[in-house]
């Protein structure tokens, strides 16, 4: 069999860190018009090759071959010529605020110094018209990028990349901020792509995601490749990202207890439609939605973060109104926020003053904060939540994404709360820790009510006893987690449901 | 192994540049010192020493004042002023108005802490940026302290404008503060700054409220979603950095005995540069109270050694700047290297 060159080839390709080795002699190729998965738990070494293609970052032995010649690439730049590009898993960092969508598409051609140093709009909005159309988007070319979506910003994000024209595409979890319809929007976009002839390199920790599209998987452990799958062989893959087989999902159904939280006739903006919502002791529940559907800002509704335009909250019975965080906290109604850097992160902080920020309190005696229990606390918490770390004080930059997100969420874990609210606590997170987080919550909700968003429906229904679905601003349909159909589900999340099961108001009061 | 040979030969320079970055400013104190003690035996005499001490005591009180501010992530640049002005305050109240110096000094530090309410409000409220609210207030505060005086300075004795002569006097007791020693070697305002500085330090590092000043300097917003009483803490930083200024005017004026309208003018970019300099010391890269006072410190031993050197005055701001930059690079530009 005669095999086409391949576009790229990597052989016995190592990394280190000081110490650490990232890559360990990593073969792989990759070919024209192929779509293929990089799997790998947190740290496993994905981002380190994701870097050393893109020109991030150059590699210390091996090689990198490009269409038959050496490369070693010492700048992204360098990787563009070769026709490697990379979208990186933060949208934020491809955008630039303050800038039109159309500037934002043509940064990459504004900032070439064959430019020349005049700027037409004219001209400029006209080819970013045409890169728009090329790819079949609608995007509202005059806008401040400020004004679009997580969703379209990252539509824009991708076109950029695609209007270099890349040979090679990297993605690097491209549907993390996206919804299943809008993921879908993207995979529509690969497809064309791959029959141009790209080659296509998907990292993600959705498996849906990669049975859909992907045609083999590469399984990287421990900066080694350990293994070559194809799409029909994923928990064979699995098994090779963890080391071991993953047990079947344990779950066991809790019954609703107390009345916890209520809200009755609650308008979140002036022009939206009233709904109800119930939360109870022992029960886990999820919220999901369509991105921008307004799942957020339900949750900062109950954290004191915004007032609703109209109806009641209700807290064990009592009337209640946040007016801050502080009161939320303070009633025991805590919130874990979507945006880990820019919400829960404090740059510099170590893993021990990050995970007891919220209740320095009860560390705290005359003032003074008590080091010693501060440390026992956190010892206690990095045992439970099995957080991987160098120890109680190492810096937060130093740990894996996966163990950011249960430091973030452990925190809240440090106090019992009347209502836990975790917004996509999944996110970034490799799928041992996501039910390792998820068995966590579920098993600690005994005397609390627990309110998870994810936008992910796999993840709703591996969490939740029951799931509501939110569209503009208001909770419209709810399914107990037993003889639940995923269609169903998919098809109320984008507003074409035929009849609901139930109404919301009808069950929410039963 | 000889791949794991070649790797910890490679590590072992990037140590030493980690140990460079880290004690790099404590290093280059000693030094200093060193040096000095060596062209000029008569520097390291105790009585010079504290010589040192007493020179930075009071820029040392506002850079302590700054340190706070940068730990809310703000910045105060009215500390001079609010020297300036308590130093006003205080020689008006005794000489002129001949109260007494126990109502000067509560009065000075009243005045202080209003115009530390001023500066959080404007900052905290009003949402202006901290730069600009201090830089408005500093112009504000400057100007203030010269209308009851007619713009000049008061001494013993002086003239009014409407006439009549002052009767006040600065008490023995008042001037002990600026002059006076402890066993006949501390001098009193280094024992004020070491007790302050001492409360800082515990403040930042061991309480509560001063590990929120750094959570709220480091995210805001993750520490309002903590919980965290923002708004309340940034108005506690900027009456804390005003009321330190004002210690430092009460001991500027107990040291000069007069109300010099001139001086504490100056104050302001010396606490700056000895905070900025802290950021640099034991790799704290923020803003830290040890730190600040080891800027200050290594600041004044080398100018009071270049003094003792002849070296000329006007050499004075040069050799600052570039202690300031050298800790800037210590701080930012080789940390960078080690990632």
């Amino acid at each position: 069999m005669k095999l086409p060159q391949a576009l790229v080839e990597l052989r016995a390709l190592s990394k280190d860190f000081g110490a650490q080795r990232a890559l360990d002699r990593v073969d792989l190729q990759l070919f024209p018009g192929e779509v293929v998965a990089l799997l790998g738990a947190n740290g496993a070494g994905k981002s380190t090759l994701v870097k050393i293609l893109a020109g991030s970052q150059p590699h210390d032995r091996g090689e990198l071959r490009v269409q038959g010649t050496q490369q070693r690439f010492d700048s992204p730049l360098a990787a563009r010529r070769a026709g490697i590009v990379a979208v990186h898993q933060h949208v934020d960092d491809g955008i630039v605020p303050g800038l039109s969508v159309a500037e934002n598409l043509m940064l990459d051609e504004l900032c070439q110094a064959q430019a020349g140093p005049w700027v037409r709009p004219s001209d400029l909005h006209q080819r970013a018209a045409a890169i728009a159309a090329g790819l079949n988007l609608d995007l509202p070319l005059h806008a401040p990028i400020e004004q679009l979506g997580q969703a379209e910003r990252q539509l824009v994000v991708l076109a950029r990349a695609l209007a270099l024209q890349p040979r090679l595409l990297i993605l690097d979890e491209p549907t993390a901020a996206l919804s299943a319809a809008e993921a879908q929007r993207l995979f529509e976009l690969i497809g064309q792509l791959r029959q141009r002839g790209v080659a296509i390199l998907y990292i993600s920790h959705r498996l849906a995601d990669l049975q859909c599209i992907a045609e083999r998987a590469l399984v990287l452990r421990d900066g080694r490749l350990v293994g070559e799958f194809n799409a029909q062989q994923l928990p064979q893959a699995i098994e090779a990202m963890l080391g071991v087989a993953l047990d079947p999902l344990r779950f066991v159904p809790r019954l609703p207890g107390r009345e916890v939280l209520s809200l009755r006739d609650v308008r979140l903006l002036p022009q939206t439609r009233t709904f109800d919502l119930t939360l109870h002791e022992n029960q886990v529940v999820a919220l999901t939605g369509l991105l921008g559907a307004g799942k957020s800002e339900i949750a900062e509704t109950l954290f004191g973060l915004r007032r609703p335009a109209a109806g009641s909250l209700h807290l064990d019975g009592q009337p209640w109104q946040p007016r801050s965080p502080r009161d939320a906290i303070n009633a025991g109604v805590f919130l874990a926020v979507e945006d880990r850097a820019a919400g829960s992160l404090v740059p510099g902080f170590s893993l021990r003053r990050t995970l007891t920020l919220p209740f320095l309190q009860r560390f705290s005696r005359g003032g003074f904060i008590d080091r010693r229990a501060e440390a026992a606390a956190v010892t206690t918490q990095i045992r439970e939540l099995g957080i991987k770390t160098a120890g109680i004080d190492a810096p937060m930059a130093s740990l894996s994404g996966g163990n950011q997100q249960k430091v973030v969420i452990g925190r809240w874990l440090l106090q019992e709360a009347r209502l836990l609210i975790l917004d996509e606590p999944f996110q970034g997170v490799d799928i041992r820790a996501r039910r390792e987080i998820g068995q966590l919550l579920r098993d600690g909700a005994g005397q609390r009510a627990t309110l998870v968003i994810c936008t992910d429906i796999d993840e709703a229904l591996e969490i939740a006893d029951r799931i509501l679905v939110v569209r503009d601003f208001a909770v419209v349909a709810e399914y107990p987690r037993t003889d639940l159909s995923r269609n169903a589900l998919v098809a109320e999340l984008a507003g074409s449901a035929p009849p609901t099961p139930q109404t919301p108001r009808s069950t929410v009061r039963a | 192994m000889p791949d794991s040979l070649s790797r910890s030969l490679q590590a072992a320079p990037r140590r030493w540049l980690e140990a460079l970055i880290h004690y790099g400013l404590l290093l280059l104190l000693g030094l200093i010192v060193l040096l000095f003690s060596l062209v000029e035996p008569a520097f390291v005499q105790v009585s010079n020493l504290f010589i040192i001490l007493q020179s930075v005591s009071i820029v040392a009180l506002l850079a302590l004042g700054v340190t706070l501010t940068m730990a809310v992530g703000g910045l105060d640049l009215s500390i001079g002023a609010v020297a300036a002005m308590s130093l006003m305050i205080a020689s008006y109240v005794m000489v002129v108005l001949d109260w007494g110096p126990l109502p000067a000094i509560v009065i000075s530090l009243a005045g202080g802490a209003l115009v530390g309410l001023l500066n959080g409000w404007l900052i905290v409220r009003m949402g202006i940026p901290d730069i600009l609210a201090t830089l408005g207030s500093m112009f504000l505060v400057i100007g203030v302290q010269l209308i009851p005086t007619g713009g000049r300075s008061i001494a013993v004795g002086m003239t009014l404008p409407g006439g009549e002569e002052t009767e006040g006097v600065f008490s023995p007791a008042f001037l002990a503060l600026g002059r006076g020693r402890l066993w006949d070697t501390v001098p009193v305002p280094v024992l004020v700054t070491a007790v302050l500085a001492l409360a800082v330090w515990l403040f930042l590092e061991r309480t509560r409220i001063g590990r929120l000043f750094y959570a709220i300097g480091g995210n805001e917003q993750a520490a309002r979603l903590a919980g965290a009483p923002v708004q309340r803490y940034k108005l506690l930083a900027y009456v804390l950095s005003a009321l330190l200024a004002s210690v430092g005017g009460l001991l500027l004026a107990a040291r000069l005995g007069r109300g010099d309208v001139s001086s504490g003018n100056g104050l302001v970019l010396d606490a700056l540069g000895a905070a900025l300099i802290g950021f640099a010391v034991l790799g704290a890269k923020k803003a830290n109270a040890f730190g600040t006072l080891a800027g200050a410190v290594l600041i004044a031993t080398l100018l009071n050694g270049l003094t003792m050197l002849n070296a000329p005055y006007y050499a004075q701001d040069f050799v600052k700047g570039l202690v300031l930059v050298l800790a800037l690079v210590f701080t930012f530009g080789l940390a960078r290297h080690t990632r």
